[in-house]
């Protein structure tokens, strides 16, 4: 038996899927279409999720041929590949956060390892776990000023840059990928919190929810 | 009633926009651009309070934060109740109902001040000591005098119908103030390119420059502070906020501020385009660096009768005629001991009316504004002040004398001057309530005649609350000091060539220390001489103080109440000192200075709570399953921020409208189908962590107390893991997924604090080991299918081979369930027969689903936590933290068997259970109890005793950590600790309850189905 | 509320982003087994409660979840450095003191929690301080 068990967990079929937003959805109407809305909101549900940690140096070169993606050795920063669809993000200073499109994680796990061989790291799929919440639109930063201490001002939080940080009285991941678009990457027990959170915030600017 | 005070023309009023209001179920009219102290002084209303101690009437005596006595109950309905707002401080609007917050039954005609100052026999300086020293029965009759008399004001009773709402916000320089020296610093740091943030509590920008007599540029005073306020505004790096207090100063540079952004519209706050806004706003300021500029309040002389409506600081009395257009009274008296002061005589005689006198403590009066009041034939009389006011509920005249300040006497030379307004000023105490919060001491200047800040790293304090006082002065201090907190944090490059207004030098002679003023008689035998109005502190009860040994002036604060509650001792505090001081034959700074605390104004709760309230006031947390639980009626347990399924009560057979069942029985039902078909638990809510690395397996061995050298891959074991103190912290189970690879579970409760607990002993003690951790709690979605037919259920559903032998208790397998990939564990909580299905938290919904589908046949029953409690209690199996306490032991536990001694390296814990007292025999210990009466169901907590007939304080020796009714043992049973109680099986012990009522109760083995544990066996 | 810098992330943060675990390198006795129970005991139960520099164990536990260690004032609540786990501080009271010696100035101002300043009490918080 080898000394890592690998497992997928996802099944062919996605029949039946819940997302870590589906009970928030089912709950109660979204609030109504607002054209003029200052924040809106989508979730990027069934991502692939995967929490990579060993020593930078012992994952450099691996994730960069399997991923493509240069691993971000500088604390609080997010490097995304071409087409803005995978992702790898610095927690800490052995821990990284890969998001790919749902489907690729295992595929890309198997091949991780197998670059890596017999090198000490760990390798975790998380994408059950957590759910990224979308922000976008010209108030999307102020509504995160009243929930975060983080300070999101242009000139402390770039486009690249990503920190878990408080998020009202719970905790979560707060990327900024592209300009003027916020991923919270949330846990999922804690996502509906999050949801009501954002949306009470955002009311006096405002606030469109996104479904596909 | 015509607003009689009201000038003509002046003041940044508009005298076309007419407002009505009700004060005390009276109605007035005011402008727009009044407060409700300046509309309530325009109407001539004299009295707006009662004396909180001795009812004495009370009138407008400032303009500002430091007023003690106009402290109003806001609010036109029920819901919209604000207490403790001062009328400086509120804006007017249309409709504005406030009453005042002391007297009883009406400030004009006081019950209290019929009875005879009840208040005055009732409170004696040093009444809150001696009460407090005193019985507490005492407390109790006069506690309801003190409520009602005193009206402290009152919270609404109904809802809020409000939002509020915190903002983070985080700058390079926050300036806390807006007057001269606060706009003088934002314009250097606007021109650095810093981030500003300006904040000043007035409705508008401009601080004391609004009603300065003083041009900048040429300009009016008001004018300048307009153009530079829209300069500001037009700044991206600025950001303005008006109506918004710093009220508390805490550890490196993080400032509460108060905005009210809606308290000058209404009452409650409207929409905007249909929108909700927040009512007020608390923001969190990380500020880099802290310019205060937060000026001064001036101080008012101490004398007697200076309480009567009629009397105000000097100040104040130019801020309502300059900036509201009204004069306080007809006919006024002036009392100083300062140049300044003297703009207060020349603003009432250009309104038109008459200035009695000016009466000046100083020997001659040089400066130029003593000038100007000369040129205008205003009388000025030197070397005295005012000693008394008379008047009871308007002052009609004020008694003045020649004083001595240095053997602090009369000299005589009396004179009663007929007037109704006395104005006073004793001189500017800097506003150092903020810098005072950091902990840091304030320095007393001789030169100030003040205290100003201390040092605090990250601040610079300009202006007024540095001490420095003369217009032209306080833009240059104010500039330069901005400059060089903006170099220190980097910015230089825009701050080179400042820009500072031209502004007129003045002449001033220098100021003299006035606190209290002599009086003929001894300040025990004259007229009251209020130090602290709001809290009724007279001079006599400070020096009565001193005379019975207080000596510091914290102690001379507790005694007398000087500076207590909202007021933070703004107006009172340094006369209270100088009377200390001058007592105690000491100065100023050697009787000390008191520590002022936040709040610096009181701050609604709404704003300290934000929209931490009502459904958002804590996270709850819920499982991949919470919406089928929802539609089946659960009924839900908080289980820390989670919200788990506690029972599902069903329509009750039979029932004709619908009635459920009681918690007692679907519990009952619950239980039995558990014991006696299969049911199923949504334990998601576990904690699950990922552990992997060559060095996973040596890493469990040393934070659990038990063996994992030997656990196969596919094998689980359970494991308790203790502190080093040899106490249990938490347990669960762990599963050996591969050879370097591990699936741990810890409790609900625990799962945060052990994720912690693992990485605190990798990183500080053994980093050289090679294993990681992650969790994984949300990632898996567990459900429990357990039961006496949970392995037929299961073979419906899994391709896993469920034969017995093929899958034992204490393995797991991979394989489907309902065509999701899951991983199942053979381990049991219920004692029955038990799969733990782990399935991606995204796909268990269609599992759980499926096992309904198919589980109708066998009776599949859900059940909720409570059910799990009194199946794991009948097996005698422990709740980390609801059986143990943090001073249980595996040993107390009757658990040798989850020990390994002889484990080669000294796991977290196993040194202590050596320790004397940890190895003691007499131990409390982990028991079950059989109550002798079969219905008694024990209460949990309830103290267990030997001998129920020894006297009281018995001896008590344990206690019920868990107890139910077992409807498979058709009796109560309950899990206790008690002294010895493994030796002491058959024995009886006594629960003596509150009620008098005793129980009896036997102790048993803690397992009371089962001991073989043959069920989870099969 | 403290700004925190977290030598891992290397930024200051929140201070409800951390929790503090006490007393900063606390030894754990090598060998348990031939520890006296006395020896125990001081490592379980007793700790250093000073006036003034203190060093503390800390946990970055809403970010990176590294511990790490912070030197901090107890009476003004400064902290004057934070260091990785397995480092040493540059800053202690006793590299203080001796600052304090060679510049006649005295290292900590303000941030005093008594009040009444008499001759007495200065004694005190002169006395704690040496
Ligand atoms: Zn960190």
């Amino acid at each position: 038996m080898s000394e890592i068990r690998e497992f997928d967990c996802r099944p062919n079929d996605q029949t039946g899927a819940e997302s870590p937003l589906a009970w928030s959805f089912q709950r109660g109407p979204a609030p109504a279409a607002d054209a003029q809305a200052g924040v809106t909101l989508r979730e990027s549900a069934f991502m692939g999720h995967l929490i990579l940690r060993g020593g930078a140096i012992v994952l450099d070169e691996a994730v960069r041929e399997v991923l493509g993606i240069n691993l971000p050795a500088r604390p609080n920063t997010l490097a995304v590949d071409a087409k803005g669809e995978r992702s790898i993000q610095w927690l800490s200073p052995d821990e990284w956060l890969i998001l790919v499109p749902g489907g690729e994680e295992f595929v890309l796990e198997k091949a991780l390892r197998h670059a890596l061989g017999q090198a000490h790291f760990s390798l975790v799929n998380v994408s059950g776990g957590q759910t990224v919440i979308t922000l976008r639109g010209p108030k999307a930063r102020e509504t995160l000023k009243k929930s975060t201490p983080y300070d999101v001002h242009p000139s402390a939080f770039p486009v690249g840059k990503g920190v878990t940080t408080i998020f009202a009285k719970t905790s979560l991941i707060l990327r900024q990928p592209q300009a003027d678009c916020w991923e919270l990457i949330v846990r999922r027990s804690f996502a509906d919190y999050v949801y009501r959170w954002l949306l009470d915030a955002a009311a006096e600017f405002g606030v469109t929810v996104e479904r596909r | 009633m015509t607003q009689i005070h009201r000038s003509n023309r002046g003041g940044r009023i508009d005298r076309s926009r007419e407002l009505s209001f009700t004060f005390n179920g009276k109605r007035y009219t005011g402008y727009a651009g009044d407060t409700l102290a300046s509309a309530l002084l325009a109407n001539g209303v004299d009295i707006v309070n009662r004396s909180f101690k001795y009812s004495r009437p009370r009138g407008i005596v400032a303009a500002g934060p430091e007023e003690p006595n106009a402290v109003v109950q806001l609010g036109a309905s029920e819901a919209a109740q604000v207490p403790n707002v001062r009328a400086t401080q509120q804006a007017l609007y249309e409709g504005l109902v406030a009453r005042s917050t002391n007297g009883w039954p009406n400030v004009q005609r006081d019950m209290m001040g019929m009875i005879g100052k009840l208040g005055g026999s009732f409170m004696p300086p040093g009444f809150y000591y001696k009460t407090f020293m005193a019985p507490a029965s005492m407390w109790m009759t006069y506690e309801k005098y003190i409520r009602k008399g005193a009206g402290l004001g009152r919270s609404p009773l109904e809802s809020d119908p409000d939002i509020y709402d915190h903002i983070n916000q985080h700058c390079d320089v926050l300036i806390i103030g807006g007057g001269a020296a606060g706009l003088a610093a934002a314009r250097i740091a606007a021109d650095s390119g810093a981030r500003v943030m300006l904040c000043d509590e007035q409705e508008e920008l401009g601080g004391s420059l609004l009603d300065s007599r003083e041009t900048l540029d040429g300009l009016p005073a008001p004018e300048w502070v307009s153009q530079v306020v829209t300069e500001l505004a037009g700044r991206e790096n600025v950001e303005l906020l008006p109506r918004t207090t710093a009220n508390g100063y805490h550890d490196h540079n993080f400032v509460t501020l108060h905005e009210r952004r809606t308290e000058h519209l209404r009452d409650t706050a409207p929409a905007v385009n249909r929108r909700p806004q927040a009512r007020s706003r608390l923001h969190r300021v990380r500020a880099r660096h802290v310019i205060l500029a937060t000026g001064t309040h001036e101080r008012p002389l101490v004398y007697g009768n200076n309480d009567v409506p009629g009397n105000l600081v000097a100040g104040a009395v130019s801020t309502y005629i300059r900036r509201f257009g009204v004069v306080p009274g007809h006919k006024l008296v002036l009392s100083v001991s300062n140049d300044h002061a003297y703009r207060t005589a020349l603003d009432w005689h250009e309104s038109g009316r008459e200035v009695v006198a000016i009466v000046d403590a100083r020997a001659t009066s040089q400066g130029e504004l003593a000038e100007q009041a000369r040129a205008l034939g205003i009388r000025i009389i030197n070397q005295s002040a005012v000693i008394e006011a008379k008047g009871s509920d308007r002052v009609t005249a004020a008694r003045i004398a020649r004083v001595d300040l240095d053997a602090f006497c009369v000299l005589g030379h009396e004179e009663t001057l007929s007037c109704d307004t006395i104005a006073s000023s004793g001189g500017y105490s800097p506003v150092i309530h903020l810098s005072s919060h950091t902990g840091t001491r304030p320095v007393w200047r001789d030169d100030v005649l003040g205290f100003v800040p201390g040092d605090v790293k990250g601040m610079t304090s300009v202006g007024g609350v540095h001490g420095v006082f003369a217009l032209k002065a306080v833009l240059e201090h104010a500039t330069e000091g901005t400059r060089r907190a903006l170099e220190a944090i980097g910015f230089d490059g825009a701050s080179s060539a400042p820009r500072l207004p031209d502004v007129a030098e003045r002449r001033e002679a220098p100021a003299c220390a006035l606190f209290q003023v002599p009086h003929v008689k001894s300040a025990m035998r004259a007229p009251k001489q209020f130090v602290d109005l709001q809290n009724d502190v007279t001079a006599a009860g400070i020096e009565l103080a001193t005379r019975e040994g207080f000596e510091s002036i914290e102690h001379v604060k507790r005694y007398t109440a000087l500076g207590f509650g909202t007021d933070q001792g703004k107006l009172g505090n340094i006369n209270g000192m100088a009377i200390a001081a001058r007592c105690l034959k000491r100065s100023i700074p050697e009787v000390g200075t008191t520590v002022f605390r936040p709040n610096y104004t009181p701050v609604t709760f709404g704003a300290i709570v934000g929209r931490h309230c009502r459904d958002l006031f804590d996270p709850e947390r819920y499982t991949a399953l919470h919406a089928w639980h929802v539609e089946h009626g659960a009924e839900f347990e908080d289980v820390g921020q989670w919200k788990r399924p506690w029972y599902f009560p069903q329509v009750r057979a039979g029932a004709v409208s619908g009635e459920r069942e009681s918690m007692a029985e679907a519990v009952a039902r619950e239980c039995l189908a558990v014991r006696e078909k299969v049911g199923i638990l949504d334990a998601s809510t576990l904690g699950k962590i990922d552990i992997q690395g060559p060095d996973a397996r040596e890493f469990l061995g040393r934070v659990y107390t038990n063996k994992w050298a030997k656990l196969a891959p596919g094998r689980v074991r359970y494991g308790l893991m203790c502190k080093d103190d040899g106490m249990l912290m938490d347990d669960g189970t762990t599963s050996c997924l591969a050879e370097n690879h591990f699936l741990m579970t810890t409790t609900t409760g625990g799962a945060a604090g052990v994720m912690e607990w693992l990485e605190l002993w990798h990183q500080t003690e053994w980093p050289e080991l090679e294993v990681y951790f992650t969790s994984v709690t949300d990632h898996w979605a567990t459900m429990t299918v357990t039961g006496p037919q949970a392995r037929k259920l299961m073979s419906e559903v899994t391709d896993i081979d469920l034969s017995p032998d093929q899958f034992k208790f204490m393995d797991w397998r991979e394989g489907n369930v309902a065509g999701i990939p899951a991983r199942v564990f053979r381990i049991s909580f219920t004692g029955e027969l038990a799969y733990e299905i782990n399935v991606q938290a995204n796909y268990a919904m269609p599992v759980w689903k499926a096992l309904f589908e198919k589980g109708d046949k066998y009776g599949l029953t859900p059940y909720g936590t409570e059910t799990m409690h009194v199946l794991r209690a009948e097996k005698g199996l422990i709740i980390v933290g609801q059986d143990t306490d943090g001073s249980v032991t595996p040993e107390d536990l009757g658990m040798q068997w989850a020990v390994g001694y002889d484990k080669p390296f000294s796991w977290i814990g196993k040194r202590a259970l050596t320790r004397p007292d940890t190895a003691r025999t007499d131990r409390k210990q982990f028991v079950g109890l059989k109550p002798r009466d079969p219905k008694v169901v024990l209460e949990e907590g309830a103290q267990i005793v030997f001998d129920p007939e020894q006297s009281i304080p018995m001896t008590m020796v344990g206690h019920v950590t868990s107890s139910y009714y077992s409807p498979n043992l058709g009796h109560g049973f309950a899990l206790a600790v008690i002294k010895g109680g493994r030796d002491r099986l058959g024995q009886t012990v006594y629960l003596p309850m509150k009620d008098g009522v005793v129980h009896e109760a036997e102790i048993v083995s803690p397992v009371f189905i089962d001991p073989k544990g043959e069920r989870q066996n099969v | 509320m403290f700004h925190i810098y977290c030598p891992y992330c290397e930024e200051h943060r929140e201070e409800e982003e951390f929790h503090p675990r006490g007393q900063a390198h606390l030894q754990r006795p090598a060998d348990p087994e031939n520890c006296s129970d006395k020896e125990w005991g001081d490592y379980l139960f007793f700790r250093d409660n000073p006036r003034g520099i203190h060093h503390e164990l800390w946990v970055h536990s809403v970010g990176c979840r590294k511990f790490f260690n912070i030197t901090r004032h107890t009476a003004n609540y400064e902290i004057l450095e934070t260091y990785k786990m397995g480092e040493r501080p540059s800053i202690t009271a006793e590299t203080l003191a001796a600052d304090e010696r060679q510049s006649g100035v005295q290292a900590a101002s303000g941030g005093w929690q008594t009040v009444g300043a008499r001759p007495e009490d200065e004694a005190l918080n002169t006395e704690a301080r040496a």
